[in-house]
């Protein structure tokens, strides 16, 4: 028996859970970049670039208007993730400030530890707002 | 000369974009070519994280829907 040619994998059926982090040069910036690349790993969702958000590159506003659910991880007060998303029109997303978590700038080592309580909370959010969307 | 490219790995929905992308250039008279791209690294290029996609010149302009024939004559004026 001969075994049928694999189609290639589509992209077709689910609209993707799609994490901006900001990615920010403080120390808060690196744990919720990290965090969004474990996240990932995990498949709680995709890292996608909040560069293409502000450089207004089609593809990536396209597939976030597309996102079923979508979660912004600021490292800061500065929220500079949560403004470039809503600056580029989007305003139903999930947002996660890691100083909320008691992760104050400058005194935050990119740990394990860090990384791991922001995946948790990052996970959870996903969650709820692809349940609710 | 306008550029159509159909973004997707060849799904029944990408087929239907495709066929709906050459029905809208018939019709709008647009001097445009239609161009599938199949290969996942190059639709990743464009950005695009789901499939089917629409791109004009380069430019994304729809992603995760089959829009309608009369949509894209829209997209091509």
């Amino acid at each position: 028996m001969t075994e049928e040619p694999k189609k290639p994998c589509c992209a077709c059926d689910a609209a993707p859970k799609l994490i901006f982090a900001c990615s920010g040069a403080a120390d808060v910036g690196q744990v919720s970049d990290l965090a969004a690349r474990k996240l990932t790993a995990e498949g709680a969702g995709k890292m996608f670039c909040l560069a293409g958000i502000g450089g207004r590159v089609g593809g990536i506003l396209e597939t976030t208007k597309a996102a079923a659910a979508i979660l912004a991880i600021d490292g800061c007060p500065l929220d500079c993730g949560r403004k470039t998303l809503e600056e580029a029109g989007f305003t139903r997303f999930e947002h996660l400030r890691l100083n909320d978590l008691g992760m104050e700038k400058g005194k935050t080592a990119a740990t394990p530890d860090h990384v791991d309580q922001v995946v948790g909370r990052g996970r959870t959010r996903l969650a709820e707002a692809a349940g609710g969307a | 000369m306008k550029l159509i490219q159909v973004l997707g790995p060849g799904c029944p929905k990408c087929e239907k974009l495709k066929h709906n992308a050459e029905a809208a250039v018939a019709q709008s008279g647009v001097e445009a070519a239609v161009e599938k791209i199949t290969d996942i690294n190059v639709i990743t290029g464009f950005g695009v994280m789901m499939t089917p996609a629409l791109a004009v010149d380069g430019e994304v302009k729809l992603v995760g829907k089959v829009p309608s024939v009369e949509e894209i004559k829209k997209l091509l004026t």
